[in-house]
């Protein structure tokens, strides 16, 4: 059982087990999924700074934080207690490009480390790779007013139109990145 | 256009689960975003250079499994596990969601991470995407700050 839970899961287990999350939040007391609005619990909670945007009781929307919390745990039992022994596959065509682009890690795990390691960690990749892509994904989420479980998954399901732009424009914008920014991007950050 | 994001903050009061429950969904969650790699730059890459089918079978078979339990809650009138009706509140079109949804678009592309998988990075161990999620905080935090002049 072990064994099998160690192999990485294939789409069409992960993504209807993703898919369920939807009614079970629904029916566990009409929780609409969605994970973004943790991080405008999170800024309410801690810094309000008396602006309206902050300014409501987090407090009822607490699960959410419970739910992001769990997700943190189970990044941990899934990486560190089930584990997968094999080096991750990745798409030839991919790890060429990403090669080209001066990537060199693709053996120890989830994450290339010469990007996101802490020994290989310089200002330049940290400013590029966390701090800017954090920013990014912190304000671009809220300004949509939600994320791929937002609007992808819980509102595509809800069959939501401005879901479905939203959508469309995450992609769009992950697409025009991965040609147009990651090469000046990754020779800012000197790799 | 900005009512849906209040409303969202002002639910009415529903009965439901306690907050540990939704922490048990959350870990469930967490284990099936790392065992099917769904957390790895590796395979958000591959999704934006359409090299991989992957991440578009895990969201495409998430939407339909989705979809079908949403009609099916409305088609049977099924209920919460507290009795009351699921109601789930509709989505305003506002700009946001083109500015927004590129400048995210942008930002996944670079962390390899929607903000599901960056607490599910760190918990697997990736603990330097603990500064990416300070700074998606500073990032939700000036929207906050700024939002009033920014077309919605």
């Amino acid at each position: 059982m072990i064994q099998f839970l160690s192999q990485p899961w294939p789409w069409y287990v992960a993504g209807p087990l993703i898919g369920l999350t939807v009614p079970t939040l629904l029916l566990l007391g009409n929780k609409a999924f969605g994970i973004s609005s943790s991080l405008r619990h999170i800024c309410a909670a801690c810094v309000p700074a008396n602006l309206d945007f902050f300014r409501y009781d987090w407090r009822k929307e607490s699960w959410n934080l419970w739910f992001v919390g769990g997700i943190a745990v189970g990044g941990f039992i899934g990486n560190q207690l089930l584990t997968n022994p094999a080096v991750l596959t990745i798409a030839p065509a991919t790890q060429i490009a990403l090669q080209q682009l001066g990537v060199h890690d693709f053996s120890s795990g989830l994450l290339p480390l010469d990007l996101f390691g802490w020994a290989d960690m310089t200002v330049g990749k940290a400013l590029i790779f966390l701090v800017l892509g954090g920013f990014l994904v912190g304000f671009g989420t809220r300004y949509a007013g939600g994320c791929t479980s937002g609007h992808a998954i819980m509102g595509l399901s809800n069959l939501q139109w401005p879901s479905l732009i939203a959508t469309l424009c995450f992609m769009a914008g992950g697409f025009a990145m991965t040609y147009l920014g990651l090469p000046l991007l990754m020779r800012l950050a000197g790799l | 256009m900005i009512s849906e994001q209040n409303s969202k903050t002002s639910p009415t009061q529903q009965r439901s689960k306690p907050n540990w429950v939704f922490g048990l969904v959350g870990v469930v969650f967490g284990i099936v975003f790392v065992k099917a790699e769904i957390v790895s730059w590796f395979r958000i890459q591959e999704m934006f250079r359409l090299d991989s089918f992957h991440m578009y079978g895990v969201i495409g078979s998430a939407v339909f499994v989705g979809l079908l339990s949403v009609q099916l809650i409305r088609r049977f009138n099924i209920r919460t596990l507290q009795g009351d009706p699921v109601a789930i509140a509709s989505k305003q079109f506002s700009q946001g969601q083109i500015w927004g949804g590129l400048l995210f678009g942008f930002g996944w592309a670079i962390t390899g991470a929607c903000p599901g998988p960056l607490f599910a990075q760190i918990g697997a161990g990736y603990t330097a995407v603990g500064i990416t999620l300070l700074s998606a905080l500073a990032g939700t935090w000036v929207y906050g700050a700024t939002r009033k002049h920014l077309p919605h």
